[in-house]
């Protein structure tokens, strides 16, 4: 265990106020200087079930979730199901401290609700405490609530606990809980906060913490964020104000935040029937001149396909964003994976004609929300923000300055009426919205009501006017520009530069990934250098047009290559090798597919296995090593 | 010059204006119902004072679906059931596009059902055109959502075991505000619903009987056609829900009985369109958002200004 960081688990049951409890704490240790990344656990349930939330904080920039944690405050599950039934749920009352204790570190700290939880139910408790120099600390955390306010404020006495026992000053929470609360609760819960605090001061001796807050200091102010509002904030400074869509658990998030802020920027949000109809209302809001987006997760993307394809025939500028949870059908709604690239990248009739972003840290996913709308618009395309649940909700300190950005509101190559009436019509009037020989393959547009600019848009092959067309000259004409756009594509990708890459640049080894395990590949190419390990990686953003030439340089510079990434079938290797056509024995795959994304010793351990042992057995651990072709 | 100056111009419209100069060769059968659709659009647009540059025509796919080849207007020929969703879409980021969509039966009762009673339920102001065969055309023939108990076909071979759909009491109930049914081989009335229910400030449903002469040689060319609104044999109250819901009721069974009944069967000038729903409770903007992106003067709001002061 290190010292130099706080990784604190708050645990209880779905409906607890765990995750509004977790992002306060994570603000109050953001504000008091430190780097933050927090990790959410939660079931597909609204009320009760075992649910945690990770927040880790280090004067250190943190990029994972870290490696277990140091610290639990285990409150109680208020909805458990009937306790005493031990059927196929267990017994939920003690789940909060029950379910946790594998990942607590040596010489951790334990705060539970002994008004809730009774510690002598769980088997082996006392001696596992001792084994592992854990310093436990019952505390009637519901009592004391119940005395000075209500019951639910228990989480703020489990808060007012924690502080005390870290050696942290309750300035900064106090701080938010006066921004964040009515003042009918304030004062009780001030009250709790302070009382609960000073009771553990009083009670035990917290001069010298078992594990200390560290202390770090900001150059500039900081915001908490997550990758949903990340990716909501680069639509809206790209000049996105219309979105339509259906609930599905993780893209809701995003949905909602664009459905809070577009009315009061004049924008129109659509709640829709199903996701057909979104994708489908976001290509006639964008045919008709406004910017549109629309979005879901694995399965109602499915029901996306059609339209998508549509906007690929019709060239309608689009953004469209997958959440992508683990799978098939319903899969595990809450939890993680990265096994929807393939789903993203091919689905639809037809040779795919999109761009698949996918941003690696909460940063990327500001950028590339904007980058995927201009290339969506300045490329006439629909472009697709490949991201998960892990990304989508996992809150990090990203500096302000990072958003203080112009606004890009430009719609592409879309005419004035008096530049339409410079482009070639037909005879009738009719105007060549397709035109076959245009500069990088992109044919200038009319929107409905400019005089001079009728045309017809179809999912069928077209001539230059949209008429249905099917001669063999013009299909191979309009099929080479409109492939000829993704090469255009592929050349400002190259300027843009998405790619990240950590380690030392003449490196033995490398790792590849993409999405959000970037961070967390990150800290292990750390760590592994630290012991000595000459490794590097790249994590990738572009899927498609996918980054041929990058990719294949990385690989051919090193000996050895793993590839990490959450799916089981290894989709992002393939991906690789199918852009590569060739290094199939120089590219290992390390998975993880069991619903929690990587933390950095998954990789270390299965790195040090796979790459440096050879036999890719990294015990203890739920990942899988699949070897290069030919070991 | 503005953004979208073929928008409210006021002038003289010349029907010829709606036909490609270069026409196409038609792929509809001769004697095929859908010319009449064609043929009453170009009528009633002129009418109504439309210009094909501020028309937006969105068709599914079909027969029907080819009608954007024969009328020059903006055209957006979409897939299979989904014109509905592109087309309202159309209407909210501009409201000031003449909106229409159009598809087959199995189009928009079968495939776009969905979308179909949550367009009417919502009540966008535009007009949906149902070419309405009770076949399956363009794939030749198949049973479609309108054809009749027992009717037999290559995918139903036995007969059709299923009732037809009752497209105007789904219509009705759904919630579209104004609901009628014409007749291919009655171009008068054709024309004038058409005319009446562009106006319309609401959803406006036509269930346009359109003889197939090929696939659905069997079936009645709509004739003799009875207009329930100037016939004395049946008296109700378009205005009311109850009593339209009753004369729908008959339209419906009497249809596969032989008689063919049109009309207007339900109009609510009173209820609100959707964007004026909208724009009621704050959620859309009074002017077209499809303009502001060519306001110069126009100042973009920003995260950084608006937003991140609650993340820090």
């Amino acid at each position: 265990m290190t010292d130099d960081e706080l990784i604190w688990r708050i645990s209880g049951g779905s409906g607890d106020g765990i995750a509004s409890t977790s992002q306060n704490f994570a603000k109050a240790l953001m504000r008091s200087g430190l780097n933050v990344f927090t990790h959410r656990h939660y079931p597909s349930r609204i009320r009760g079930g075992h649910t945690y939330t990770e927040v880790r904080a280090s004067a250190d920039p943190v990029q994972s979730r870290g490696d277990g944690y140091n610290f639990l405050l285990a409150l109680g599950d208020s909805f458990a199901r009937n306790p005493q039934e031990e059927a196929v749920y267990g017994n939920e009352e003690v789940k909060p401290l029950s379910e946790n204790l594998d990942e607590l570190r040596e010489g951790g700290v334990i705060v539970y609700d002994e008004g809730l939880l009774d510690a002598s139910e769980i088997p082996n408790f006392e001696e596992r405490a001792e084994e592992n120099n854990w310093h436990v600390y019952p505390l009637d955390l519901r009592g004391l609530a119940r005395d000075m306010g209500r019951e639910v404020m228990r989480n703020t006495a489990g808060v007012g606990a924690t502080l005390a026992l870290i050696g942290m000053d309750p300035e900064h929470v106090e701080d938010l809980m006066r921004d964040a609360m009515p003042e009918k609760i304030l004062d009780p819960n001030l009250e709790i906060l302070e009382t609960a605090y000073n009771q553990v001061q009083e009670e035990y001796d917290v001069d010298a913490p078992d594990v200390a807050v560290p202390t770090g200091e900001h150059d500039e102010t900081q915001l908490l964020m997550s990758g949903s509002d990340a990716i909501s904030y680069g639509a809206i400074d790209e000049g996105c104000r219309f979105i339509a869509g259906y609930p599905m658990t993780p893209w809701t998030e995003v949905f909602t935040i664009m459905t809070k802020h577009l009315p009061k920027l004049g924008g129109i949000s659509e709640q829709v029937e199903d996701e057909i109809a979104a994708a489908a209302l976001a290509v006639g809001a964008s045919h008709a001149g406004v910017k549109a987006m629309s979005g879901s997760s694995g399965g109602g993307f499915a029901l996306m396909s059609e339209p998508l394809g549509l906007a690929e025939m019709t060239e309608t500028p689009v953004v469209l964003v997958e959440a992508m949870r683990a799978g098939p059908s319903t899969g595990m709604p809450t939890k993680p994976e990265q096994s929807d690239l393939e789903h993203v990248l091919y689905t639809s009739q037809g040779d795919s004609q999109r761009v698949v972003l996918a941003p690696g840290t909460v940063e990327e996913a500001y950028e590339q929300s904007r980058l995927a709308f201009r290339l969506a618009y300045e490329y006439q395309i629909p472009s697709i923000l490949l991201y998960d649940q892990k990304l989508g909700g996992e809150l990090v300190n990203v500096p302000k300055s990072h958003f203080d950005r112009e606004p890009n509101p430009t719609l592409g190559k879309t005419l004035t009426e008096d530049a339409l009436a410079e482009q070639p019509h037909s005879a009738d009037g009719k105007f060549h919205r397709f035109q076959h020989d245009v500069d990088d393959g992109v044919s200038p547009r009319s929107l409905p009501g400019q005089k001079g600019g009728r045309f017809l848009a179809t999912g069928n092959e077209h001539d230059p006017t949209g008429h249905i067309a099917e001669s063999p000259d013009n299909r191979v004409a309009q099929i080479d520009r409109r492939t000829q756009k993704l090469e255009a594509i592929r050349a400002d990708l190259d300027a843009e530069d998405t790619g990240s890459y950590a380690g030392p640049e003449d490196a033995q080894y490398g790792i590849l990934t993409f999405g959000s395990q970037q961070g967390t590949v990150e800290e292990a190419v750390g760590r592994l250098n630290d012991a000595g390990v000459s490794v590097k990686s790249y994590g990738v953003s572009d899927m498609l047009p996918f980054p041929t030439e990058q990719v294949e340089a990385f690989v051919e510079s090193v000996d050895e290559v793993l590839v990490v990434e959450m799916t089981a079938s290894g989709q992002f290797r393939g991906l690789i090798q199918k852009n590569l056509g060739r290094y199939g024995e120089r590219l290992s795959s390390l998975l993880k597919y069991n619903g929690n994304p990587f933390e950095p010793a998954e990789i270390v351990d299965g790195f040090e296995a796979a790459i440096i042992e050879g036999d890719g057995d990294a015990s203890g651990h739920q990942t899988t090593f699949v070897p290069a072709a030919g070991d | 010059m503005s953004t979208f100056s073929a928008i409210g111009e006021e002038r003289e419209i010349d029907r010829d204006e709606y036909t490609p100069g270069v026409e196409p060769q038609p792929t509809w059968c001769p004697g095929c119902g859908d010319f009449s659709v064609l043929k009453a659009l170009k009528q009633a647009l002129p009418e109504v004072g439309r210009t094909p540059e501020e028309t937006l025509l969105c068709t599914g796919i079909g027969c029907s679906g080819k009608l954007n080849s024969y009328l020059d207007t903006y055209g957006f020929h979409t897939i299979h059931g989904r014109s509905l969703p592109v087309a309202r879409a159309a209407k909210l980021a501009n409201p000031d596009l003449e909106v229409i969509a159009a598809g087959g039966d199995g189009d928009g009762y079968g495939i776009g059902g969905n979308h179909f009673i949550h367009t009417a339920r919502e009540n966008h102001d535009m007009t949906y055109i149902v070419f309405n065969n009770e076949i399956f055309g363009l794939t030749k023939g198949q049973t479609s959502p309108t054809s009749p108990k027992g009717h037999k076909s290559k995918t139903q071979p036995s007969g059709s075991a299923k009732e037809p759909i009752k497209p105007l009491s789904m219509s009705l109930n759904a919630g579209a505000s104004y609901v009628a049914r014409t007749a291919a081989v009655n171009p008068n009335q054709a024309k004038e619903i058409l005319i009446e229910a562009i106006e319309h400030d609401g959803f406006a449903h036509v269930d346009f009987l359109t003889q197939c002469p090929t696939w659905n040689k069997d079936a009645r060319q709509y004739v003799p056609y009875i207009d329930v609104n100037e016939s004395d044999d049946y008296d109700f109250d378009k205005t009311d829900r109850v009593e339209a819901q009753e004369m729908m009721r008959t339209t419906e069974e009497s249809l596969y009985e032989g008689e063919v009944l049109t009309g207007r069967f339900y109009v609510d000038e009173d209820r609100p369109s959707y964007g004026e729903e909208k724009r009621a409770i704050g959620e859309m903007p009074e002017e077209p958002l499809a303009e502001r992106y060519w306001d110069d003067d126009y100042e973009w709001e920003r995260s950084h200004d608006s937003f991140l002061d609650k993340h820090a």
